[in-house]
Parts: C-alpha cells; sequence; structure tokens
C-alpha cells in the first residue's frame, strides 16, 4: 500500500526559523527519507512554496479562480497531481480543466521535488 | 521535545497578530505590549511543560489579555475596564477561544499595528525603527546595531517615535475599502523603505544590514497572507524576493557595489528567484498595474535571463512605458532610453535624452547613460565631453571607476 505523509505546521512560525533551526529540521527529515529511498520505498517528495503563491480554483457555475490557498476547514483533502506547467496560468488551465463542476483545487508552485524511484 | 529555539520563532511569529489584537482590545500600546511581554514570560514557562499550543497567536492574546487585566484590577479597583465584548470573557478553553476571535479581524489589526508605525510627522528611519520595536520584537540593541548608531541614540529615536503614536488619533473602527487601500499603501512603502536600509547597504556595515531585508520580506509574506487577493502586496513582495535573490552577488569582496551586468548570475538565489517570479506572474493576472508589481517585473526580466546579454529588452522597454504614464519621471524616462538603446538603437535612445538634460543635469546616470550611447554612436569628442561631467557627478568611487573604465575604452 502506498501511502502519502502530508506535511502541516504554522507558516508564520517556518518564516521566523533562525537558519541552525532549519537545517535541523530539514536534517532529521532527510535522514528519514535517505534510509527510506535506499531500501527502494520513497516515492516523490516535495517542498511546496509558501501559501502566498497559491491559487486556488473552485466549482462553480462558472469555476472560480482565487488568489490565496485553499482556506475552507469544512472540505477534507482528498488527492492531489503534481503537473510540469511552463507557468502559473498553464496550471491553473490544467486545474480549471480538472475541477469540472465539483470540488476546488488548490495550485501551489513547488520549491524542492525529489523524484523518488519508480514505486511498482 | 518543546526547544528554546522553536518557543523563539513561535513567539516571534505570534507577535505581530497578538500585540495586534492587544492593541485593539485595550486600544493602549504600551499596555498591548506589556501584555504580549508578559504572555511570552508565562510561554516560556508552560509551553515546556504542557506542550506547545495549536496556535501560539491565540494563546498569547489570551493570556496576555487576562494577566494585563488582572494588573489593571490589582493596581486599581475602580478603574474601568474595556468592553468585554471585543473579545468575549470567561473560563473558555484555548480552543474555543482560538474559535471565537474572528480571523477576519486580524487582518485589520495587523494592518492597523504596521500603519501606526508609518506616522507622517515622523522621519522614515524612525518609522522603520519603531516599526522594528513594536511589530517584529528587535531589540533596541539589534535595531540600534542595524542601523548603526549606539543603543542610547537608538532608545531615544523609538521613545520619540512611541510618543508621537500614542498622541495620533488611531482609528480602532473597521476601516472601510477606501481607508484599507491607503493604509496597505502606507504600510506597503514602509516596508520597502526597511528593506532598502538593508539592501542600499555596501561596504563593512553591508552585512550587518542584511537581516533588515529578510525582515522586509517577512513582513511583506505576512501582509500577503492577510491579504491574499492584493496585486500591489503579491508585486512588493516580489520585487523584494527578486532583489534580494542577488544579494549574493552583489557586493565584491571588498563589499562594493557590482553592476548588474558584472554580476555573477550563478550566486543568484534560485529559490527566491522561483517564488518572485509567480508572484510576479500572479499579480499579473488581475490586469491592474501598480509600481510595486511593475517593478519587480523589470527585476523578473533580469532573473529570467542567464546571461546579460539574454536579456529581453524589448520587455523592459514596454514595462518601462507604463511605468512612465503611471508615474512620470525623468529617471524612468532615462532607464526606459536605455532599453530602447537596445531595441532600437543608441540614436532612438539619444532623442529621449535630449529632454531631460535640463531635469537631469545634476544626475550622475544621465550623464553616464549619454556618454555610452554617444560612443556607441562614434560621437567620441561628446562622449568623453559627457563621460566627464559624469565623473564630476559621481557619488561613490565605484562609480567614477566604471566611468573612467568607460573613457579609457575611448581613448584606445
Amino acid at each position: 500500500m502506498f501511502y502519502c505523509i502530508l506535511c502541516y505546521n504554522l507558516e508564520s512560525e517556518l518564516q521566523a526559523w533562525t537558519r541552525e533551526k532549519e537545517a535541523t529540521v530539514m536534517a532529521r527529515r532527510e535522514a528519514v527519507a535517505h534510509a527510506l529511498a535506499s531500501q527502494g520505498r520513497l516515492g516523490p517528495v516535495g517542498k511546496l512554496m509558501p501559501t502566498t503563491t497559491a491559487m486556488t480554483v473552485r466549482a462553480s457555475r462558472e469555476p472560480l479562480v482565487l488568489d490565496g490557498p485553499f482556506a475552507e476547514t469544512k472540505e477534507q483533502l482528498l488527492g492531489f497531481y503534481l503537473v510540469d506547467c511552463k507557468s502559473l496560468e498553464d496550471a491553473l488551465e490544467v486545474a480549471l480543466e480538472l475541477v469540472g463542476d465539483t470540488g476546488s483545487l488548490e495550485v501551489r508552485p513547488l520549491a524542492q521535488f525529489y523524484p523518488g524511484i519508480g514505486l511498482q | 521535545m518543546t526547544d528554546v529555539a522553536w518557543i523563539g520563532a513561535a513567539l516571534t511569529a505570534a507577535r505581530p497578530q497578538a500585540v495586534a489584537a492587544l492593541l485593539r482590545y485595550f486600544r493602549n500600546l504600551d499596555i498591548a505590549e506589556e501584555a504580549f511581554q508578559e504572555a511570552c514570560l508565562r510561554a516560556l514557562k508552560s509551553w515546556p511543560v504542557n506542550g506547545p499550543p495549536r496556535d501560539p497567536a491565540a494563546w498569547c492574546i489570551f493570556v496576555g489579555r487576562n494577566s494585563a487585566l488582572d494588573e489593571m484590577r490589582r493596581r486599581n479597583k475602580h478603574d474601568s475596564l474595556p468592553d468585554d465584548d471585543v473579545i468575549p470573557d470567561g473560563e473558555a478553553s484555548e480552543s474555543a477561544m482560538v474559535d471565537r476571535v474572528d480571523s477576519s479581524a486580524y487582518q485589520d489589526d495587523v494592518l492597523r499595528l504596521l500603519f501606526i508605525c508609518c506616522q507622517p510627522e515622523l522621519p522614515a528611519t524612525q518609522q522603520i525603527a519603531v516599526a522594528l520595536r513594536i511589530v517584529s520584537g528587535l531589540s533596541v540593541a539589534q535595531i540600534a546595531s542595524a542601523f548603526l548608531v549606539s543603543e542610547a541614540a537608538m532608545a531615544q529615536r523609538i521613545t520619540r517615535a512611541k510618543r508621537a503614536i500614542t498622541q495620533s488619533a488611531v482609528e480602532f473602527e473597521t476601516p472601510g475599502p477606501v481607508e484599507r487601500a491607503e493604509r496597505l499603501s502606507a504600510v506597503a512603502a514602509m516596508i520597502y523603505l526597511l528593506f532598502n536600509e538593508g539592501y542600499s547597504a555596501s561596504g563593512g556595515e553591508a552585512h550587518v544590514r542584511v537581516p533588515l531585508c529578510e525582515e522586509a520580506i517577512r513582513l511583506g509574506r505576512l501582509l500577503l497572507r492577510l491579504f491574499p487577493g492584493e496585486s500591489e502586496i503579491m508585486g512588493l513582495t516580489a520585487l523584494m524576493l527578486l532583489q534580494h535573490a542577488r544579494a549574493a552577488a552583489r557586493l565584491d569582496e571588498n563589499n562594493n557595489i557590482v553592476l548588474l551586468d558584472d554580476q555573477e548570475r550563478s550566486k543568484w538565489d534560485r529559490a527566491l528567484i522561483a517564488e518572485g517570479l509567480v508572484l510576479v506572474e500572479k499579480a499579473q493576472r488581475q490586469g491592474i498595474p501598480g509600481t510595486y508589481q511593475l517593478q519587480a517585473a523589470l527585476a523578473a526580466v533580469h532573473a529570467r535571463a542567464a546571461r546579460p546579454q539574454d536579456t529581453d529588452w524589448s520587455q523592459i522597454d514596454q514595462i518601462y512605458a507604463v511605468l512612465e504614464v503611471l508615474q512620470p519621471s525623468p529617471v524612468i524616462t532615462l532607464n526606459r532610453a536605455v532599453a530602447v538603446s537596445k531595441v532600437r538603437g543608441a540614436g532612438a535612445a539619444l532623442e529621449m535624452l535630449d529632454p531631460l538634460a535640463e531635469p537631469l543635469a545634476g544626475y550622475f546616470h544621465y550623464f553616464g547613460v549619454r556618454g555610452a550611447l554617444l560612443k556607441e554612436l562614434g560621437r567620441v569628442a561628446d562622449a568623453r565631453a559627457a563621460f566627464n561631467q559624469a565623473i564630476a557627478l559621481a557619488r561613490t568611487a565605484a562609480e567614477a571607476a566604471h566611468i573612467r573604465m568607460n573613457l579609457d575604452k575611448l581613448n584606445s
């Protein structure tokens, strides 16, 4: 079974971290990821850019394109796509194509990407 | 498991929101700051034992407010206390408290806190210093060292600035759209001034001032999280990110400024550039041009070019054309002329320069650009005269050296 592990934290706090603190946190995470990779169990890993870069596409009679991250708390996170896009506009077009008449899609660029192994 | 570094970061991050909410509640900056200070002291005792709260800012507001109220009751039982409907009272648990503090009020709270630092009668450096003290929570010693003045002098400046703030009439009602836009624009200007205090530094003090740039970026992102649809705040944040991305390439080993064309672009910070480029694109989607957004778009064109010769000058020409309309100034036209010289040749650019001769008669760059254009057109004697005028107007040794290099090429 594949498991998706999603990272949550207070962004304002991360942006106030010292370099040492950031290095400590990243070192711990990288050590775990490295061990998983050597066992052939690690798929793609990504670090998202800050939420200030995010946009949201919401299904409506005409789908809405909104500035900012997905902010509602009533809906649940159900899945994700990783798409190679030339620009934000390009990514929004993909999201508009995907959204259809239901749900919301947050579009957020990746700051870092590790492709992992091709999980079977 | 709750280490001190984490608590420090959590309190720094919580500070703008917490002090801003406490200010709205008590309507007194000193009380709000003291209440937050008290909450910090309690956090240092409580968090290592009880674990971190889910929302540190809400925790600080709740604890700070209650401790300040207790203190007021102790001091004077007859003091009238603030209305309880601003933040509901009672034995609320922390999570219930978080629900009750309306998150949409946070926006205007934080904006107000930033805005009161922008007192028009205060000189820019005092506005920045007091914002660093109140909003960012830097110590007077830290601010003094960033401004290269003594701690006593900085303490005096901040005290004076705070007095001006206390005496001004702060509007505590929720601002209307026009007022909110005015506040945002004043605050954006203050944040950009803060950024430039760090960015324009060179020489021995340069490294001391980098934290000013980082703090300005942090405030820009904070403001953008609160106002996610404001294209000028996107533009401001993008502009700071794209400029700061060049920090490592901008100064040589003697801390002299390296011109854009001579910078080693491999030293540019790609992560900051990527974030800045997305924000520029996001801002441009709205189709409302603004000065920060356009300046960020200019920085974006340079950031996209792998080498100086790859720069898309026609795009730069177009962006300056919009800026000329939005914010007409001879310096903007001069900059546009540089782009025009790359797209349509030196002759066309020189024509644009003629009407600028009078307004820019004392401006180093005017003669530098004029000399370079004349040189390109083979008018050696005229070029030499312009370069000599530029040297006479140079403000730094680096500026003069750059022109001398051009003069030497002219003679060889």
